[in-house]
């Protein structure tokens, strides 16, 4: 507890006790000075409050309710009601304070990730600094049980990383010469010597750090409807409460102290306290889950919208597949396939296309100019060479129709590289793209959730991308599009959608930045050393594990679930509080324990958004 | 421009409501924002106009909850 709650809970305690005393002891003017006492002991706070609001006419807050309340019951004589009122007040904001800080503490504990120092090689000294006074190019070295506090290159010794603080993946990463090593996850094994690569200021930790703490600052449709709800609710029970204590009297006869009786009810129920705490706090335990999983949520808005997502758009490469190419089939015709792939690599070998330095690494060929003449790149279908003084075209399709050599069809799917050495037909090398272990499941988890559609664009041909969406049972594929494209299907997804569902869409981050702007909800992934994937959406992934967007919607829906519990409960408990107080039913106690018992049990529900 | 504070003792969900509206009626202000659970205070404005705003702000904020701690810096 910190001093402020120790405070007011000695002042609890103590006007209990007064209040105690003074129920017990009989005598008339003595019982009453305790009364008193017991409530100024209190209440001072809030009525000094109370007064300096009356002086700058902002009258409607919880301070001046309360103490209208309770002198209200001082005058009808009823001095423990007046007591008991600011007593249980004060018990529930010190709670609110207890419940508060826990939070915030879970908060802090997950977000463990910030380095306090990092070891830097200076002068040929080691010389502990703060990670923020190490500049851009300085050596690092990090010793095992060790935060990594810069992001940076390895360049001595080999480890291995725990990243779970950052990803929730539990699987250590190993890392070598030349890896490059992310701030805020912790050297497991081996000293290593790293080439910083960015100022602490630009750091992942620094980034996410940020990131989570301004979360809450892009409310959700709910808190803005507690914020205008409170707006509304307690202007009107004020001025119920004001008829309740004035019209029975003048109209039907009733006394007065018996209608200022229910008025206090009316006061006491008038905070929306409960929801006014609880919520926030529900979408703040949501997004403190979530992190914990490596997903970051940008604010209380997404993880909002994320329980109502009803399609997932994939961007294909990178996202669905790992974005490397690979060779998966050669096949040759009149050459010898050793002959075919040399010709072709070496002519290949200069070429910084994604194809070519797949088709090189599968030969192992290095580039030697003095083996290859006359380089042509011929736009949109291939090259052409002369290799060893043998002429040599390598291409798609269109290249060899165009050459008038006929060619043959490949089986496999993928992007297909047609060979022809000396104007004759050679053979082809299918290059394609490995679909990431964990899409299949991912795609199959959502689906199990009930999500509508999940949706796959990309620019490959219709053959691949169909086998691919075949292979993984995406629902609907879209193939040969351009990268603009792939904005105007978005579109027409997200126009044609039903009113009040999301349309997510799940990319790199690196060249999709459109989409994920157009979406409903952006989700990046890979966001361990990409500035671009944390920048461009609104949802991060922080490693490429797509199973993680089923998790961050079932922690979305759970959070949801737990804010419509706390605002039907708090809602129905009051406006029964209140039906019940005017028919004269309800006592000022069970207003007190409604309002400060429904606040108590809402804060512990949505504190279970913390755990997931 | 978007500057953020650190503020301490803030315990109470309607005070940082009402610190937040406070705030938003400040002239200049383009949006603010409390955040009681991060302990931060968010606002959005004009540069030019910051110390008179910051200035504006530190009173409200003791005002409704003179047990707070803000360093507008």
């Amino acid at each position: 507890m910190t001093k402020k709650q120790k405070k007011i809970l000695a002042r609890i305690i103590a006007s209990a006790a007064l209040l105690l005393l003074a129920t017990i002891v009989k005598d008339g003017v003595f019982s009453f000075a305790l009364f008193v006492s017991s409530y100024l002991l209190i209440g001072y706070d809030i009525l000094i409050k109370a007064g300096k609001n009356i002086m700058s006419m902002s009258l409607l807050d919880e301070n001046f309710l309360m103490a209208i309340a309770t002198v209200c019951a001082f005058i009808i004589k009823e001095y423990p009601e007046a007591s008991a009122i600011m007593l249980f007040y004060q018990i529930g904001e010190l709670f609110q304070s207890i419940a508060l800080g826990k939070s915030r503490k879970s908060i802090k504990e997950l977000m463990d990730i910030c380095p306090d120092t990092a070891t830097v090689i200076r002068d040929g000294k080691e010389t502990e600094v703060s990670p923020d006074e190490v500049a851009i190019g300085e050596t690092i070295i990090i010793r095992p049980g060790e935060k990594i506090p810069l992001d940076a290159v390895v360049t001595e010794g080999f480890t291995s990383v725990d990243t779970a603080a950052l990803t929730g993946e539990s699987m250590p990463q190993d890392i070598s010469v030349n890896d490059r090593i992310v701030s805020g996850t912790v050297n497991l094994s081996g000293v290593i010597k790293a080439e910083v690569k960015s100022e602490f200021s630009d750091s992942t930790v620094s980034k996410i750090l940020e990131l989570v703490e301004s979360s809450t600052e892009k409310k959700s449709k709910s808190e803005n409807f507690i914020t205008r709800f409170a707006h509304f609710y307690t202007p009107i029970v004020v001025v119920l409460a004001l008829l309740l204590a004035v019209v029975p009297p003048l109209l039907l006869g009733d006394s007065f102290s018996s209608s200022v009786y229910t008025a206090i009810v009316f006061l006491v129920v008038s905070c929306p306290c409960a929801l006014v705490i609880s919520v926030p706090l529900s979408f703040f335990g949501g997004i403190g889950a979530a992190s914990k999983k490596g997903i970051l949520i940008k604010g209380s808005v997404y993880l909002e919208k994320m329980s109502s997502v009803k399609n997932i758009i994939f961007d294909k490469t990178g996202t669905l597949t790992e974005g490397k190419f690979s060779v998966t089939e050669v096949h040759s015709e009149n050459y010898s396939q050793e002959e075919m792939l040399r010709l072709a690599s070496l002519a290949e070998a200069m070429s910084i296309h994604p194809i070519a330095l797949s088709i090189i690494a599968y030969t192992k060929t290095e580039p030697d100019e003095s083996r290859v003449k006359n380089l042509e790149e011929i736009s949109g279908m291939g090259i052409s060479a002369s290799v060893d003084g043998r002429n040599v075209l390598v291409g798609n399709e269109k290249l060899m129709q165009r050459q008038g050599i006929t060619y043959s069809a490949p089986n496999m799917p993928g992007t297909t590289v047609h060979v022809a050495i000396d104007s004759i037909y050679a053979g082809y090398i299918t290059v394609s793209d490995k679909i990431k272990s964990t899409s299949k499941q991912a795609v199959k988890m959502l689906e199990d959730m009930g999500i509508g559609d999940t949706i796959m664009l990309t620019g490959d041909n219709k053959k691949t991308a169909d086998a691919i969406g075949r292979e993984l049972s995406i629902s609907k594929v879209y193939s040969q599009l351009l990268p603009q494209d792939k904005v105007k299907v978005t579109e027409e997804i997200i126009e044609k959608q039903e009113k009040g569902s999301v349309t997510a869409f799940c990319g790199d981050g690196i060249n999709d930045a459109p989409v994920l702007a157009r979406a409903d909800i952006g989700i990046s992934m890979g966001a361990m050393g990409s500035d671009a994937a944390i920048e461009a959406s609104d949802i991060v992934l922080m490693d490429d594990d797509l199973r993680k967007i089923a998790k961050a919607i079932k922690i979305s829906k759970k959070t949801m679930r737990i804010v419509k519990q706390n605002i039907s409960f708090s809602l129905i408990v009051k406006i029964g509080v209140l039906l019940l107080g005017a028919l004269k039913i309800a006592n000022i106690w069970l207003a007190v324990f409604s309002d400060v018992g429904v606040m108590v049990i809402a804060v512990l529900n949505s504190m279970r958004c913390l755990k997931d | 421009m978007k500057k953020t504070f650190k503020i301490k003792n803030l315990d109470c969900a309607h005070c940082a409501l009402k610190i937040e509206e406070g705030i938003k009626a400040i002239p200049n202000v383009e949006t603010a924002s409390v955040s009681l659970l991060a302990e931060k205070i968010t606002i959005v404005a004009d540069e030019a106009s910051f110390p008179e705003i910051l200035a504006q702000a530190g009173k409200i904020v003791k005002k409704i909850e003179p047990e707070c701690e803000v360093n507008f810096k």
